[in-house]
């Protein structure tokens, strides 16, 4: 899966846990920069990540992005291997 | 179930006209998706759950403060939600002498949280009870030590249910039960706990608002009554009608077991006051053979109150079963095996909770249990005998309808009442009664047993319980009035309240001659009420006008110095 088709796959989802279809992500994107994104969307947007990649995030990594290329490369290293 | 993003959904939608009823959520972790949860699944129950959901971690400060917003927000329900890891925290720091008290001195603070509230608030408190969690420090060793968390955990959850019995309206939200069925690894998210201080996992958020809505649904008068059963498939397996009474399958014979075990269950919740009740597409005599003469059948036909089994359609059959108990269709059950009949009296009868069974009918006592679709607010001795009171009167229903005249039906009947002011034996019951009444009910107020208590023994109310009885039997206690002293000449009907099983009878006539005669003695010359209309008290819309009440402003009013005695059939008894 390449980071483009993760990049809409979690644009989806951010669509879904905060009820704004307005949303459109880049690589670039931060949270600061949507206010619905706030901090407990944030923890369903990361549940529902898990669920349909079938992953699991440490706590470490997830308070290190800074951006959406930060969760994609996650999400990347974990499905590779 | 619907999941946590579906409830979420609900949350745009439009709430208005829903029954509103005021939560207040006090915890000491994040709530705002538990919030969210319940709000949401109000929404499916057609209920509008306002809630204050109080600061983080604010239990002590809003609770033992009386000015404090909890106080302010005046809620009928408060959820207090304490987590298991903070317990376990607590638990960790205390001192090690004190630890085989840490149960004791738990639950003394939780009867201070209850005491406390009660003081200032007429509310109904739901406390969430523990998950079970092991501290990994003494293994199974725990079992055998008082020192140990799992011991003093268990030891609390278990205290809860003891003071839960004592204290009338505190009520416990059983998460220890949830756990059991999902598991911890279902129930708890470490990652969301860590950093979010989140206890519950987001999968498990809408079971646990559909428990604690269960409580306050059922305490608001939300809860079914009936349980209405078709028979092949559903109680036996196979065909009687083609198989014959030796080859339906019960108890040791094929799968008999699941049908066995799902009778013993029906049992059950007929000796807990619901009312059981046959529509199967049948010959009677048939239908009705193996309930006679089936050595394994559990069910028999006494504990059946109506039994339909004829070619007739299902909903019409359900339709009348419903008309002659006199309940609402919300409040009735039915379980059929066949999806066609599912969906076609689903689509017929809206209200009607028609369960869909799973096709292997090993899973139905599983997939029944688990939907908890008999939540109850209260218990009483009459509910053992609860069918036996609708079979008696549907005898009165036949014999009615051999009577043109209704008085001369009633002249029939030797009925037979006994008053009294409410007492400690009859508090339970009444309590019920303002619970479960929603047809005659002036203005549908529900009370706990707490505050019947407290009318009970206050000089500022009077009030009275009916009982009746008659040729065919015993009703039991079935009205009850409360009167509110507004001044040394007037009191106000605060609650008055019949069964739907005693109407028609004449009771409220009788009623009222006591209550004038009652209050003329007191030297109560004038007695107000009001109705407030629910869309289910219609019944009483006209009862002041047609009971004699004038309108004065809104307000209706009966003068007891000249109040002429309502004819009725019944006479008093000790």
């Amino acid at each position: 899966m390449d980071s483009s088709d993760i990049l809409k796959e979690i644009n989806k989802q951010l669509v879904r846990v905060t009820n704004n279809e307005a949303i459109v992500l880049s690589k670039q994107s931060t949270a600061g920069e949507i206010p619905e994104w706030d901090s407990l969307t944030h923890i369903q947007l990361i549940v529902e990540l898990e669920k349909c990649f079938k992953i699991k995030f440490k706590s470490t990594e997830i308070s290190n992005w800074k951006n959406t290329g930060d969760i994609i490369q996650s999400i990347q290293s974990k499905i590779k291997c | 179930m619907k999941d946590f993003n579906s409830l979420q959904q609900n949350l745009k939608k439009d709430f208005s006209g829903l029954k509103k009823i005021k939560l207040a959520v006090v915890a000491d972790s994040s709530t705002q998706f538990l919030v969210q949860a319940i709000k949401g699944y109000g929404f499916d129950q057609a209920v509008n759950f306002e809630i204050y959901e109080a600061g983080y971690n604010q239990i002590d400060l809003q609770i033992f403060n009386k000015t404090s917003a909890l106080y302010q927000f005046t809620p009928e329900y408060i959820i207090i939600f304490q987590s298991v890891e903070k317990l376990k925290n607590k638990f960790q720091k205390s001192e090690l002498k004190s630890r085989g008290s840490f149960a004791d001195s738990h639950i003394q603070y939780v009867e201070k949280l209850c005491d406390t509230i009660s003081e200032s608030l007429q509310t109904k408190i739901i406390y969430l009870n523990f998950y079970e969690l092991s501290d990994g420090v003494y293994g199974n060793y725990s079992n055998k030590t008082e020192e140990s968390f799992l011991f003093q955990l268990r030891k609390i959850n278990y205290l809860l249910m003891h003071i839960a019995t004592k204290i009338s309206n505190l009520f416990i939200g059983d998460m220890s039960l949830l756990q059991a069925r999902f598991g911890r690894q279902f129930n708890y998210d470490p990652k969301m706990y860590v950093n979010a201080d989140i206890v519950f996992s987001i999968d498990f958020l809408p079971y646990a608002a559909k428990s604690i809505s269960d409580i306050i649904l059922s305490t608001s008068g939300y809860f079914k009554k009936c349980l209405i059963l078709d028979l092949d498939n559903t109680l036996w397996g196979g065909i009687i009608g083609e198989d014959g009474i030796e080859a339906i399958q019960l108890g040791d014979l094929g799968i008999g077991k699941a049908f066995s075990e799902l009778q013993l269950w029906i049992k059950q919740l007929k000796n807990r006051g619901i009312i059981l009740a046959v529509c199967s597409k049948n010959e009677e005599h048939i239908a009705k053979e193996p309930f006679e003469k089936h050595p394994e059948m559990i069910l028999r036909l006494n504990d059946i109150a109506i039994f339909t089994a004829n070619w007739n359609d299902k909903a019409e059959n359900i339709k009348h079963i419903q008309q002659s108990l006199n309940i609402g269709l919300d409040s009735i059950v039915f379980l059929d095996d066949d999806p066609v009949e599912r969906n076609r009296t689903r689509t017929f009868l809206p209200g009607l909770t028609v369960p869909e069974l799973p096709s292997d009918p090993a899973e139905y006592l599983e997939y029944l249990t688990a939907l908890n679709l008999f939540e109850t607010a209260s218990v009483s001795a009459e509910d053992t005998n609860r069918t036996q009171l609708y079979v008696d009167d549907v005898k009165r229903k036949t014999e009615a309808k051999n009577f043109t005249d209704e008085n001369s039906f009633l002249a029939t009947l030797e009925m037979k009442s006994s008053i009294k002011a409410f007492d400690k034996f009859t508090i339970p019951r009444v309590a019920q009664l303002t619970q479960r009444s929603n047809q005659f009910n002036l203005r549908t107020v529900r009370y706990s047993e707490a505050q019947i208590e407290e009318i009970t023994y206050s000089d500022n109310f009077f009030s009275f319980v009916f009982t009746l009885e008659d040729k065919y039997g015993n009703s039991g206690l079935v009205s009850a009035i409360i009167l509110k002293k507004q001044n040394n000449e007037t009191a106000f009907i605060d609650t008055w309240i019949m069964s739907c099983r005693v109407f028609m009878r004449g009771l409220e006539n009788f009623a009222l001659n006591n209550v004038v005669t009652s209050a003329r003695k007191k030297g109560i010359k004038k007695i107000t009420g009001e109705y407030i209309p629910t869309e289910k008290n219609n019944i009483v819309k006209n009862f002041f006008l047609k009971m004699g009440f004038e309108n004065q402003n809104g307000i209706w009013a009966l003068d007891t110095t000249k109040y002429v005695e309502k004819v009725n059939f019944i006479q008093a008894v000790q």
